[in-house]
């Protein structure tokens, strides 16, 4: 009950600092509408408001605060109308339909699901020739780790330009640059975990003259477990980023991230934030998910 | 040294000629064995002991072929330690248990076992054994951290016990566990020593300990590690607790700490 209390509390604030947020955001734009509407703002000269702060316009407008809430395109939607437009395209829009948010999160998804599954495949394929192998170590890990420092966002257009030249497309793309982003945390998660046994655990098969094959299936992979998923859960929300930033440059027709594009490009930002959301609420969700299968494995496996 | 050969029933089971072992470390090199002879007849229950650096430890890693010798002769069984490994002349009985937590008892025990491709039906047999050897029987199902440090410390002989082997190693097994738990399991020791009629190395720090389960007490000193005192010891095979209050274990333990001070001495 305590930690109930706790968690709506950090909640109630973080609305509560928004709907704050709102007021000097919008303030702009809801007094140029309310002069086109006849109601008395000061100052009066529209030129003298631009150069004025959004809270100073508050304190002498304060009859617009609720406003700001309210508007249509505001710079900054508030909770409530980004609740009802998440509700609207998700609940009472047919699925089918292309303004609905369950479809453009199921694109999204199947194609983050593939990269996930690529990039895990990869990943422990990697890590597992990285333990065995001290020519891989030296030569592979350096690369991993570089791949990572070039920003997704600058690499992903070439990767599709370069896969769209000989002919891929479609999900397929999308589904490589998640998989660029979710291989990484695997690779680094399963080498530390295939490495956990401690010498006398690898004493023990040596006296029984197990083979390298023998160690790694009997002691080296279940060893690893905790590990692979821990590593599971950073690269499935990292999928879902790479599918998403896969999305933008291509411009893209459907996919969570073809909503956040098109809301950009109409000033939808209503849209855009509960495209956000969607894309958060789908991360929490499969992170859950993925929480739920460690607990059981683990829990099978006697280890939790 | 005792008589090698002649009489059947004392047979060499491990023989060291002039064994050296010297480790290469940035401090320059690490005399951990210097010269020892030692031979272990069949069904002997030989002790090492002696302060820690002494090579009591790395010494029985030379028989499991973990540590290779720089220098001398070591057999095991007739063959080198390599091939007697492959044999499985040995188990192994480390510190800690080593028990895999994602396995069963039964299926920890059940390790070596699939390593070495017994078959399913052999197996549980073997299992079902083992487990009653050590005491253990109705607790194959239970995971390791269900039971308690000695329990585990047992499970972890039975393991070692699964296969075959005619010499069981141990590595200061009892050395985790407090004192009541610990003579209660070299009580049961000696008990499966007894029906077993196994060869056993054990390396301890206790000098009660060394007395109350051996035949033959190895004393060994560090910098460079060596034998000092072989002690064979007069106790009856047959030996309650309570021999640890007689005069000839005081006698035998007395002999023991001179040998571990004249090795203190040298340096």
């Amino acid at each position: 009950m305590k930690q109930i209390m706790a968690v709506l509390t950090v909640v109630a604030t973080l609305i509560g600092l928004w709907y704050l947020a709102c007021i000097p955001m919008n303030m702009q734009g809801v007094l140029v509408e309310a002069e086109r509407a006849g109601a008395e703002v000061a100052p009066p000269d529209a030129a003298a408001r631009r150069e004025m702060g959004g809270v100073s316009l508050a304190l002498r407008n304060g009859f617009a605060v609720p406003a700001t809430w309210a508007q249509e395109r505001p710079r900054l939607p508030a909770p409530h109308q980004v609740a009802v437009e998440l509700w609207d395209t998700t609940v009472l829009k047919k699925i089918t339909s292309k303004r609905s948010l369950v479809y453009h999160g199921w694109v999204t998804l199947s194609a983050t699901l593939l990269g996930f599954g690529i990039g895990t495949v990869l990943g422990v394929l990697l890590a597992v020739g990285i333990v065995h192998s001290r020519v891989m170590d030296m030569s592979v890990m350096p690369w991993a780790i570089v791949s990572q420092t070039i920003p997704i966002i600058a690499l992903a257009p070439m990767i599709i330009v370069v896969l769209y030249s000989v002919g891929v497309q479609g999900i397929i793309p999308k589904a490589v640059i998640s998989a660029y982003l979710s291989f990484f945390p695997v690779v680094v998660g399963m080498v530390k975990g295939l490495r956990s046994p401690d010498a006398m655990q690898l004493d023990l098969l040596r006296t029984y003259s197990a083979s390298k094959g023998e160690t790694f299936w009997k002691l080296r992979l279940p060893a690893s477990m905790p590990y692979l998923f821990a590593s599971l859960k950073i690269g499935i929300a990292a999928s879902l980023v790479g599918a998403i930033v896969g999305e933008l440059p291509t411009g893209a027709v459907s996919g969570l991230g073809a909503r956040l594009l098109a809301g950009s490009y109409y000033g939808q930002t209503v849209q855009i934030w509960s495209a956000l959301f969607g894309a958060a609420i789908l991360a929490a969700c499969l992170v859950g998910l993925l929480g739920l299968i460690e607990k059981t494995v683990l829990k099978r496996m006697g280890m939790a | 040294m005792n008589g090698t050969g002649q009489q059947p029933e004392l047979s060499s089971v491990v023989s060291a000629k002039g064994l050296d072992l010297t480790f290469q470390t940035n401090d320059g090199p690490v005399h951990a064995l210097k010269d020892v002879n030692l031979e272990i007849n069949k069904g002997d229950f030989v002790s090492f002991i002696g302060p820690s650096g002494c090579g009591k430890t790395t010494f029985l890693r030379c028989i499991a072929a973990l540590e290779t010798p720089t220098g001398g002769s070591l057999t095991v069984n007739g063959m080198t330690p390599d091939e007697a490994r492959r044999k499985r002349a040995y188990g192994y009985v480390f510190q800690a248990a080593g028990l895999y937590p994602w396995r069963t008892i039964a299926k920890n025990i059940k390790l070596p076992l699939e390593i070495m491709g017994y078959s399913r039906q052999e197996q549980d047999e073997r299992v079902r054994k083992v487990l009653e050897l050590v005491d253990l029987a109705g607790f194959g199902g239970k995971f390791p951290w269900q039971l308690s440090g000695g329990m585990q410390q047992r499970a972890s002989i039975a393991r070692a016990l699964a296969f075959d082997a005619d010499i069981l190693l141990m590595d200061e097994p009892f050395g985790a566990l407090d004192e009541i738990v610990r003579d209660h399991l070299n009580e049961q020791l000696l008990a499966l020593w007894a029906r077993t009629g196994k060869t056993i190395g054990f390396v301890t720090h206790s000098i009660p300990e060394a007395v109350y389960l051996s035949t033959r007490i190895v004393v060994m000193s560090p910098r460079p590690g060596r034998i000092t005192d072989v002690i064979e010891s007069p106790l009856p095979k047959e030996r309650p607790l309570d021999i640890r209050d007689s005069a000839e274990f005081i006698e035998v333990a007395h002999r023991v700490r001179e040998g571990l001070r004249a090795g203190h001495a040298d340096e």
